[in-house]
């Protein structure tokens, strides 16, 4: 029989109660569906912070866009950084419309980036000094974004699942992009193969510490415990740089790279590999925007933002 | 008549005509891909920056596409050619290659989004003028090329104009800043017609139609936007920064080279 109380008149344990409900059966959350406060907030620090990272992701490689050494690479390099804004963009629409009961827009969202209240994802704040650092980008960042993302494809919020679903497509492309410019280097001359043995020692630690710390004990907090808990992801930051690992490593090696961790190895007894950790206090330097790059990145986001304001004037003038 | 790969090689004054035009093609579109692949991450907006960066990709596109017939008349390799070859050899209009605003794309990019708009407008029609013409040209897989080209150029041009209509009628700033452009834009504006020393020969052999029916078929096309937006439209164009057909060049386009080889000619001789 149909519940004749409507659901407005429901106490907010009971609405909560059923919400749990919906997502414990795989039911997906939509937009105009009620949820609790916590959830929303939840969503739109981790999908403002993923949109704005897309963003700001753009931009290590952006600096190599103009210089790629072939008019095949200039195309390549041009369309996934093109992918790349496209996916923040798809993101932000995603956030505007959860912090739309809260009065809040898009205009918050990149005033909070350039006030440093927003983070953008820690690998984005390093230094990409060569091309080897295009490729390996390509290659390791967007496949362990896949990684991640990966993890969240079934969320229970509707909107995010199905613009990670679009997402996860264009990043199998990226990671081969990627794939393909290291492939072309390790094929190279020597100079060429050393230059992606550079790129790997640079990134190795950014790229250990893009997961995230294990637990709380690292840097104070962790958002994995109520992101699993409401079902947005599965799995937890190790697990995730376990399964990076297992997938990267043997390809690593095979390619002739050394593996800048010399203690790396998997260990058959607990199935897991031993790594020797990042410094967690540098990544805590990081994400506060102390990173080698963090200030000169937002320094250009600002630059568009404050020279392109007439521009948005004019059109919000004439709409 | 109709000139496949083979009748152009057999024919030398009709060759070197015909590389003497793709040439300015490729050049063009090369060099106004890349001005356009520095503005990414820095448009007005994220919505822009996806759609500028897909249009610069088609103009990449059409430029490795023009280098790619250049390889087949025996011009050299296209790689080399878009990334090697010095400034003296270029034989893209100034206009083109002119930076995007102060600063660098790395640092401090001080970019006027007016001059993009007003370049990139100016230049998809006036791109949109020569390929229809060479939609009719003699050359066979020129006029193919042509074809293809002006599907993705439809777009172009509709996106600029879009844009320019909205700013140079907001008023105000905006209105200002579009007009400061034009005049940079039309001051040198006769460079997109110029078909260089050997023009006449390219006209002779049906390869595209002359400047002055390229230039006039411009105005025309332009003509309902002028009266509509009442712009003030020299009479005539300028050159004022030198015919670039002629391999006469701004020390803006040197440090463009300088980027966009840089990796390139870290190793030319290596597969990147
Ligand atoms: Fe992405
Ligand atoms: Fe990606």
């Amino acid at each position: 029989m149909v519940n004749p109380i409507s659901f407005d008149q429901l106490t907010e344990e009971e609405k909560y109660q059923h919400f749990i409900e919906r997502i414990e059966a795989g039911e997906k959350i939509e937009a105009d569906d009620w949820m609790p406060a916590d959830y929303r907030m939840t969503l739109i620090k981790l999908i403002s912070m993923h949109g704005i990272s897309e963003i700001m992701g753009a931009l290590p490689e952006k600096e190599w866009v103009p210089k790629a050494p072939s008019l095949r690479r200039k195309l390549g390099i041009m369309a996934k950084v093109q992918d790349e804004m496209g996916h923040g963009q798809l993101l932000l629409r995603v956030v505007e419309d959860l912090m739309k009961p809260l009065g809040k827009s898009r205009e918050n969202i990149i005033q909070d980036l350039l006030s440093g209240d927003l983070k953008f994802h820690n690998v984005f704040h390093m230094e990409a000094k060569t091309w080897g650092d295009a490729g390996l980008i390509g290659w390791l960042v967007d496949g362990a974004a896949i990684i991640t993302q990966t993890n969240m494809l079934d969320a229970s919020y509707g909107p995010y699942a199905r613009a990670l679903k679009r997402i996860c497509a264009e990043e199998v492309f990226h990671a081969q992009h990627g794939e393909a410019i290291i492939m072309a280097l390790a094929e190279g001359t020597d100079e060429q193969k050393a230059m992606i043995q550079d790129s790997i020692n640079r990134w190795w630690e950014a790229l250990l510490m893009f997961f995230g710390p294990g637990d709380a004990s690292t840097t104070g907090t962790s958002k994995q415990d109520t992101t699993i808990k409401y079902k947005i992801r599965t799995k937890t930051n190790e697990e995730l740089r376990q399964d990076f690992f297992t997938k990267y490593i043997p390809r690593v090696l095979s390619l002739g790279l050394k593996l800048p961790d010399e203690t790396m190895h998997f260990d058959q007894e607990s199935g897991m590999w031993q790594y020797q950790q990042p410094d967690w206090s540098k990544f805590k330097q990081i994400i506060k925007n102390n990173g080698p790059k963090s200030k000169d990145r937002l320094r250009l986001r600002e630059i568009s933002y404050s020279n392109n304001k007439w521009v948005i004037d004019a059109l919000s003038a004439k709409a | 008549m109709r000139y496949a790969l083979e009748d152009a090689m057999k024919n030398e004054a009709y060759r070197d005509a015909a590389v003497e035009l793709l040439f300015q093609l490729a050049d063009d579109d090369f060099i106004l891909a890349y001005r356009g692949s520095e503005w990414l991450g820095l448009a007005p907006h994220i919505e822009e920056d996806v759609a500028f960066s897909s249009i610069s990709q088609d103009t990449m596109g059409h430029a490795a596409m023009f280098y790619q017939l250049l390889h087949e008349l025996g011009a050299g390799d296209p790689d080399e050619l878009a990334h090697a070859r010095p400034a003296s050899d270029r034989k893209n209009a100034i206009l083109l290659e002119k930076v995007n605003g102060p600063g660098t794309y790395l640092t401090e990019p001080h970019y006027d989004w007016a001059f993009a708009v007003v370049r990139n407008y100016f230049y998809a029609q006036a791109k949109k003028v020569k390929i229809e013409s060479l939609k009719n040209s003699s050359y066979q897989p020129l006029a193919e090329a042509a074809v293809k080209v002006n599907m993705e150029l439809y777009y172009h041009l509709l996106h600029w104009k879009t844009w320019f209509s909205q700013l140079v009628s907001a008023g105000g700033e905006a209105t200002t800043r579009m007009e400061t452009a034009m005049e940079t834009a039309f001051g040198d504006l006769d460079g997109l017609f110029s078909l260089g020393q050997k023009g006449a020969e390219m006209v002779k052999h049906n390869l595209i139609e002359s400047e002055d029916d390229l230039r006039k078929r411009w105005v025309q096309a332009m003509s309902p936007v002028v009266a509509s937006l009442d712009i003030n439209m020299p009479e005539k164009f300028g050159m004022k920064s030198g015919n670039g057909r002629d391999g006469v060049h701004s020390s803006d386009l040197q440090s463009a080279l300088d980027t966009l080889g840089e990796v390139y000619n870290f190793d030319p001789a290596a597969s990147w």
